[in-house]
Parts: structure tokens; C-alpha cells; sequence
């Protein structure tokens, strides 16, 4: 199993990505004046994972990483999601009635 | 020493100084710390993900108070915030490159900009924290929320005005606890500019360069979240 | 009865040990041995078991009769709130894993330390900073919430040392995250050549389950109970009804770590039977793999049920409705382990050493707990028994009968492996045999007195249920004298117990191969695996062919 660092990430990608990360701030405060509704949190939402996508691939390694890393953060986000959802479903669920 | 083929007992007969005693090659002991230091960002996941679990909450609950106080902070601010942030993990991410090929200059370098702007993000958010107090948006006994931003506006409903407070409570809540991971970066960054001076980081020992930088990137996620969710809820006036 | 113990005489100690390796204060408040910080752990929390158990013989002697006596409503309820803060987290939590676990687990997978050593040391001391908050608020006046720090009873009414309690309990859950972080990580990277999963011993699995829920659990108490001393201090409203907060989040978020807690607590100790029972059964584990998994199930279900501990709080029917599905779920795993235990007995040749007895008590008493855990999963008994002494008799059943008992078991498993020497055998069978008999006195009638309606946390109750109350408190008194007589015999054989030997037991598993108590790196030479675990078969052959 090889460890991350030992694959160098060339700077011109840091760059690259540093520059697309950069465009999708620019895009989601302007995407925020606009009014879509229910898409309006959506679309901040996913522009927010895509940039913390990139960030978790390149500027963390994980891209050239072992594939136990992106086991640990898939467990990770798997716990927290049922935090989230069984929460929620509470207070959604609440008003219903039989 | 680092080679594939190198046994437990050739491990354990000569060995490398930088070599800690439980381990068998430097290789194990780099893959180890690298797993440990994920195996604690996904502690931090839930720590925050409490955090976010409220907001969910609320926010389905009292969603114009949430709008309303999200228009009270300044998108400016934000935005700027997060470019620093942005900018910030562009040179952490140089700095492990450096520590990488080797090049020690540049990694102090990167190091230090990389505190810099830590300091100025830190330093924006002390301004909005200021701001905010001044206009008693601070959750307590002085909190008192009335005012639309925008001039020209109904003023907001005093329920939901004082359902601000909530809103209010979690932006402190959790742009504080992000602040505070922030300070605890900035002192363990001083810490490494100290040693990455004096050499401690050559090519095959970096592995707290890097693991910090794994710190700092995760510091830097959390914020990409946050501020969607703390100041763009809705900008549109039409909403309220 | 006949004992698996025949040590022959001209045995002698290792002349290396790790507890001869330094003797300086700071060779033990510096180590960064995973055996001395065991050790470091073992003392601590003994000293708050002792604590939290002289809160419980208050507690017991108050009920004696039903009217207020000893104490008065305010010190009654400080009282069983410092048990439960006590015995939960600063003795149950840390209990198997930090003393047992850390001792034995690196030695039974064949590796010289943990992955993290310095983090393992700085985990005790946060530990010990987190018990000097809590106790701080007991000794300056006291906290009475209750354990489960409810909001808003905690954060707008009280006005105890609500903030230096919950920080305490937040700071020591840094040091079971670390455990947890540190045992993970090892169990990933340190095993020895050709221990491969499936040769683990039972015991790490369950410690890596176990090690799952701390990591992922433990963080969501820390921070809800920062949002509690939030509340508390400034008033921000995040739980206050008054401000439009809700306290029932609080449940959902308390609750979302401490129902896994309660695995935190009870899976270490299957782990422990699972390596007693095969032992002095002389049997393989019977469906290794079966055990293996349902511990990890366990861990991953037990992230699913915690608003079984909410059925009265106003959540939504539909979700009462699946959170008590889920709960019944979870005891499939559970079942299954009981059974394997069971089949792993039938037909093994028994030995009734102090550590099987504590391992036979365990699965009858855990049985009943979970059994009793069926009925609270379970809407409409849940409605007519929360909050009642039936709530408190079940997971005491669970908790203590489970758990303590399982931790005396693995403790006096692994003593001579710790000290080199043997407890002596016939006072440890009988404490067994006493912990037993005054366990089941005290708490079974409480079964009965919740079905009946005696609500918990009062220091009064009708006279009708004196009786069973004097018969609990007597089954406590019998109780103690179980869990004393321990600590005094094992003490003694510190320095007049029979010297062990390697293997005292004719145990498998690695911990055993390595001399007692270890050297300072474990083993001289790396193990190197070759067989599956428990492979007690074809050892009694080779005992047959020697003899
Ligand atoms: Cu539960």
C-alpha cells in the first residue's frame, strides 16, 4: 500500500483547481440574488460538495490515495447522513396524522 | 530501509532514527499516521455534523427568521472570507509539494502564507463578530433584532424577529467552533514554520506537514459549507 | 468443581518484566507503555467504581424506607445523579477498553505497542482533566440533573454546577475518541505476520466495534453538551423553549451518542466472554465468524434506535413506529452471540475457574437484560413503563449483570498476565458466586416495582412497596460484599498469589505466548502466525500425546 505523499501533484493542477474553486464562490454568492425557489439552497448545496469534492481529491490526496482513505470518509459521511435523516424524519413527520 | 522487501527482523536490527519503536518500516509508520490523522477528521465530521443537524432543524422550523437574519450579515465579508480560505488551502497544498521535492525555503515560505492568511480570515471575523455586537445581534439578554437591511422593507414580525435569535445562536455556534479550529491551525502552523526552519521536514520525514495539511483543508470544507448555509439562505427580496 | 490450573511448582518470574523496566514516578506518569497505562487506567477508575458505588449504597439506604429519611430531595437527587455521571463515564466507558483493551489487545495481535503511544498516554491524562472537572462540580456543591443533562431542567433551572459537570464528561470523551482513533488504526496496521482478519481473536473485533462508536459517536456528545454550557452561559436559546429552541433536540442529539454508549459499555464485554467461554470449555468458538460480525452489527445498528429512550417526549408516532422496529432488530445480533456461547459449552469439557463463572453469570444475566431492553423497545409497555424502576432494573441488568460482571471476568482472566501471578482461586469463585446472588436480589425486585409504577429519581415512595425496597437493598449490602471481597484478594496475590506462568490456562491467542507479566516490547521475537484462533481442539491433543 503506497502512502499518499509519495505521489507529487503537479503545482499547475493546484492552480487549476485553486482558480475553478475560486469561480464557484464568484458563482454561488451570485447564484444567492437569484430567485429559483426551491432550487435556490440546491444549488448552493451543490456547488458546496462539488468544491469540497476537489478539495478531498486534490488538495488532500485522496485521488492518488489508498482506497481505505475513501472508505474512512464514506463511513464517516454514512454516520453523519443518519444523524441527519432520522432527526429530520422526526420533526417531518410530527404533524402527520393516521 | 524504506524498501517493500524489508523484513520485521531487519526492521528491527538496524534502524532509522526517525523510526519509532512499535513500528517495523518507515513506510508502515507514515501509512499509520496518515490513517490515524483520517480516522480523526471523520471525529470532526460528527463533532461539526451535530452542529449541522440543528441547523437542519431549525431552519426547516423557522425558516423567514432564517432568512431575515442571514440578510444581517454582510455577504461582502463572507465571500472575501471564503476566497482566503480558498487561497489559503492553495498554499498549504504548495507547502506539502515543497516539503515534498525537498525544497525548504519554499516550504516555510507557503507555510507562512499560509498563516498569514489564516491571521486575515481570523481577523474578518473578529470584524463581523464586532459588527454584530454592536447591533445586538449577539443571543442574550442585549439581543434585540428589528431592523430589514434593506431600506424600503415591512419591518419583520416580532415573532420571527425574536425567532432570530436561533439563527443567531447557531451562526455563533458554529462559526465560532470553525474560529476555534482556526486558532488551534494558526498556533500548530507557528509550531511547524519553527521546525520546518530548522530542517525537521526533510523528503521522506514530512508526514506533519502533511497531516497538518489535511487538518487545514478539512477547517477549510467546513467553511465551504457554512457560508451556503449561514449567509446565502435567500439574498432575494421578494422572499419575505 | 475441577479448575484447568495445575501449576507446577518451579515456576519463576521473568526477570524482565514491564513493571521492573523503571520505578520512578516518572517511568509511570511519562510512559508511554501501553501495559503501564493500562495500569494507569485500571487505578483511576477503580477509584471512581469506589466512588460511584458508595453513591449507590446512599442511594439504597435512603430507599430503605419510604419516607425521607437520610437525605433531603436536593442531596437525594445529586446523589444518583454522581452515580450515574460516574459509573457511565468515567468507569463503564472507559472500563474494558482502556485498562483490558489496551493492555492485551497490542499483545494479541502480535504487535510491540499501539500505533500511537504518546496519544495513548495524552488520552489518560485528558481523561483525569475531564474527572478533575466533574469532580470539581461534585465537591463544590453537587449537580443534579441526572446523568442525561435534559434541557431544560439543565440548562434554565438549576442552578448547580451544571457547566464544569457537562465539560468534564465532554473532555473525557476526547480521551475515549483517542482510544478509540488509536485502537482502529492499530488493529488496521500492526498486526503481526500472518494475522490476518479472520485469525483475530474475537475479543478484537468486538474492541474494533467498539472503537467504531467511540469515534463516531462520542464528537455528537461533545458537542451537545458544549451547546448545553452554551445555553447555560449565555442564554442563547438552542434548547430553550422560551427562545423557540427545542429541548427534544437535545434528546435526539444526546441520545444519538449515548444509546451507542450503551454498546461502548456492553460490547467490550462480549468480547471478554467470547475469549473466556472458548477457553475453559476447551472448544473452538462455535460460528467464529457469526460472533466476528454481530459485534460489528451491533456497532452499526446501534446507531439506529437511540429514540427508543424518546417514546414519551412527543416525537412523531411515525417515528416512535420505526425507531421500535429498529430497536427489536438489534437483538438479533445479540441472540446470536447468546446462542454461540451456548453451542460453544455443549459438549466442552468445563471448567469452572473464576472467569467462566463470571462469563456463565454474564450471559444469564445479560439475557434478561436484553429480554427486559424487548419490552421498553416496545410502544405500549414503553408508555406504561418509562421512567419507572422497570427502565432502571433493565439496564442495570444490561450495565452491571453484563458488563461489570464481564469486566470482572476479563480481569481476572488476564490478572496473572498482568501481574505474573494467580488470584486464589477459592475466594474468587465465591465473590463470583456472591456477586451473583446479590446482583440478581437487588435489581430483580426493581423489575417488579417499576411494573407496579414506582417512578425512578424519587427518595419517597408508597409504603406497598416497602417490601421489595428492603429486599433490594439488602440484595446491595450482598452485592458490595461481592465486589469488595476482589479488590482485597487481589491485592494479596500482588504478593503471595502462586506465580502464573506463561500461560496458566493452556489458553490460545498471542497475549499467552509471550511471558507474564510481558516484557517492556511485548515479545522478544515478532510472532508469526499460522493458525485460526481458538484452536483449542488440536491443543488438547498435543496435551494428550505429552501427558
Ligand atoms: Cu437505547
Amino acid at each position: 500500500m503506497s502512502a499518499a505523499g509519495e505521489h507529487i501533484v503537479s503545482p499547475k493542477l493546484y492552480v487549476l483547481i485553486w482558480i475553478i474553486l475560486l469561480c464557484f464562490t464568484g458563482l454561488t454568492t451570485a447564484a444567492a440574488f437569484g430567485d429559483f425557489g426551491i432550487f435556490n439552497p440546491i444549488i448552493a448545496l451543490a456547488i458546496a460538495f462539488t468544491k469540497a469534492i476537489l478539495v478531498v481529491l486534490f488538495f488532500m490526496h485522496v485521488k492518488y490515495s489508498p482506497r481505505m482513505t475513501a472508505l474512512v470518509i464514506g463511513c464517516g459521511l454514512f454516520f453523519l447522513s443518519i444523524l441527519m435523516v432520522l432527526t429530520t424524519a422526526d420533526y417531518i413527520s410530527r404533524g402527520w396524522m393516521f | 530501509m524504506d524498501s517493500h522487501a524489508a523484513t520485521v527482523e531487519a526492521g528491527l536490527h538496524h534502524r532509522d532514527p526517525e523510526l519509532h519503536n512499535q513500528f517495523d518500516t518507515l513506510e508502515q509508520q507514515k501509512d499509520t499516521a496518515h490513517l490515524g490523522m483520517w480516522v480523526f477528521l471523520i471525529t470532526e465530521i460528527m463533532f461539526f455534523g451535530g452542529l449541522f443537524g440543528a441547523y437542519l432543524v431549525y431552519r426547516n422550523l423557522y425558516y423567514p427568521a432564517f432568512v431575515a437574519g442571514s440578510n444581517s450579515i454582510s455577504i461582502f465579508w463572507g465571500t472575501l472570507n471564503t476566497a482566503v480560505l480558498i487561497c489559503s488551502s492553495l498554499t498549504m497544498a504548495m507547502a506539502v509539494h515543497s516539503a515534498a521535492i525537498g525544497a525548504r525555503k519554499l516550504l516555510v515560505g507557503f507555510l507562512s502564507l499560509t498563516l498569514l492568511l489564516g491571521l486575515i480570515f481570523l481577523a474578518v471575523k473578529g470584524k463581523e463578530y464586532y459588527d454584530k455586537w454592536t447591533e445586538h445581534h449577539v443571543p442574550g439578554a442585549n439581543f434585540h433584532f428589528d431592523d430589514p437591511e434593506r431600506p424600503g422593507e415591512a419591518p419583520v414580525p416580532a415573532d420571527v424577529a425574536s425567532q432570530t435569535s436561533i439563527y443567531f445562536s447557531l451562526y455563533f455556534a458554529m462559526t465560532g467552533m470553525h474560529a476555534l479550529h482556526m486558532i488551534i491551525g494558526v498556533g500548530i502552523l507557528l509550531a511547524l514554520i519553527w521546525k520546518a526552519s530548522r530542517g525537521s521536514f526533510p523528503p521522506h520525514h514530512y508526514t506533519m506537514v502533511e497531516n497538518f495539511g489535511l487538518y487545514w483543508h478539512f477547517v477549510d470544507i467546513i467553511w465551504i459549507f457554512l457560508f451556503p448555509l449561514l449567509y446565502l439562505i435567500s439574498r432575494t427580496p421578494a422572499m419575505h | 468443581m475441577s479448575t484447568a490450573t495445575q501449576v507446577p511448582a518451579a515456576l519463576e518470574m521473568p526477570r524482565d518484566t514491564y513493571l521492573n523496566a523503571g520505578y520512578g514516578v516518572k517511568s509511570w506518569f511519562l510512559t508511554k507503555d501501553h501495559k503501564r497505562i493500562a495500569i494507569l487506567y485500571l487505578v483511576s477508575i477503580t477509584m471512581f467504581f469506589l466512588f460511584g458505588g458508595l453513591m449507590a449504597v446512599l442511594i439504597r439506604l435512603e430507599l430503605l424506607t419510604p419516607a425521607p429519611d437520610l437525605f433531603q430531595s436536593d442531596t437525594y437527587n445529586k446523589l444518583f445523579t454522581m452515580h450515574g455521571i460516574t459509573m457511565v463515564f468515567f468507569f463503564l466507558v472507559p472500563s474494558i477498553p482502556a485498562t483490558l483493551g489496551n493492555f492485551v489487545l497490542p499483545m494479541m495481535i502480535g504487535a510491540r505497542d499501539l500505533a500511537f503511544p504518546k496519544v495513548n498516554l495524552a488520552s489518560w491524562y485528558i481523561f483525569m482533566i475531564g474527572a478533575c472537572f466533574t469532580f470539581s462540580a461534585y465537591i463544590s456543591g453537587g449537580v443534579d440533573t441526572g446523568w442525561t443533562f435534559y434541557t431544560p431542567l439543565s440548562t434554565s433551572y438549576l442552578n448547580t454546577h451544571v457547566v464544569a459537570a457537562a465539560l468534564g464528561i465532554m473532555i473525557a470523551g476526547f480521551a475515549s475518541i483517542f482510544t478509540g482513533l488509536n485502537f482502529i488504526v492499530t488493529t488496521h496496521r500492526m498486526r503481526a505476520p500472518g494475522m490476518t482478519w479472520f485469525r483475530l481473536p474475537l475479543f478484537v473485533w468486538s474492541m474494533y466495534a467498539v472503537s467504531l462508536v467511540q469515534v463516531l459517536a462520542t464528537p455528537v456528545l461533545a458537542i451537545t453538551l458544549i451547546l448545553v454550557a452554551l445555553e447555560r452561559g449565555f442564554h442563547i436559546g438552542i434548547f430553550n423553549p422560551q427562545l423557540g429552541g427545542d429541548p427534544v433536540l437535545f434528546q435526539h442529539m444526546f441520545w444519538f451518542y449515548s444509546h451507542p454508549a450503551v454498546y461502548i459499555m456492553i460490547l467490550p464485554g462480549f468480547g471478554v466472554i467470547s475469549e473466556v467461554i472458548p477457553c475453559f470449555s476447551r472448544k473452538r468458538i462455535f460460528g467464529y465468524s457469526a460472533v466476528a460480525f454481530s459485534s460489528v452489527a451491533i456497532g452499526v445498528f446501534g446507531f439506529l434506535v437511540w429514540a427508543h429512550h424518546m417514546f414519551a417526549a412527543g416525537i412523531s408516532t411515525y417515528s416512535a413506529l420505526v425507531f421500535s422496529l429498529l430497536s427489536f432488530i438489534i437483538a438479533i445480533p445479540s441472540a446470536i452471540k447468546v446462542f454461540n456461547w451456548t453451542a460453544t459449552m455443549y459438549k466442552g469439557s468445563i471448567h469452572f475457574n473464576t472467569p467462566m463463572l463470571y462469563a456463565l453469570a454474564f450471559i444469564g444475566l445479560f439475557t434478561i437484560g436484553g429480554l427486559t431492553g424487548l419490552f421498553l423497545a416496545c410502544l405500549g409497555i414503553d408508555m406504561h413503563v418509562t421512567a419507572t424502576y422497570f427502565v432502571v432494573a433493565h439496564f442495570h441488568y444490561v450495565m452491571v449483570g453484563g458488563m461489570l460482571v464481564a469486566y470482572l471476568a476479563g480481569l481476572h482472566f488476564w490478572w496473572p498476565k498482568m501481574t505474573g501471578r494467580m488470584y486464589p482461586e477459592p475466594p474468587a469463585q465465591l465473590s463470583a458466586l456472591i456477586t451473583f446472588i446479590g446482583f440478581n436480589i437487588t435489581f430483580f425486585p426493581q423489575f417488579v416495582l417499576g411494573y407496579m409504577g414506582m417512578p425512578r429519581r424519587y427518595h419517597t415512595y408508597p409504603p406497598e412497596f416497602q417490601v421489595l425496597n428492603v429486599l433490594s437493598t439488602a440484595g446491595a449490602s450482598v452485592l458490595a460484599v461481592g465486589l469488595l471481597l476482589p479488590m482485597f484478594y487481589l491485592l494479596w496475590s500482588l504478593k503471595y498469589g502462586e506465580i502464573a506462568g506463561n500461560n496458566p490456562y493452556r489458553a490460545t491467542g498471542l497475549e499467552w505466548q509471550t511471558e507474564s507479566p510481558p516484557p517492556m516490547h511485548n515479545f522478544h521475537e515478532t510472532p508469526i502466525v499460522t493458525q485460526e484462533a481458538y484452536d483449542y481442539e488440536s491443543m488438547n491433543e498435543e496435551e494428550v500425546v505429552i501427558g
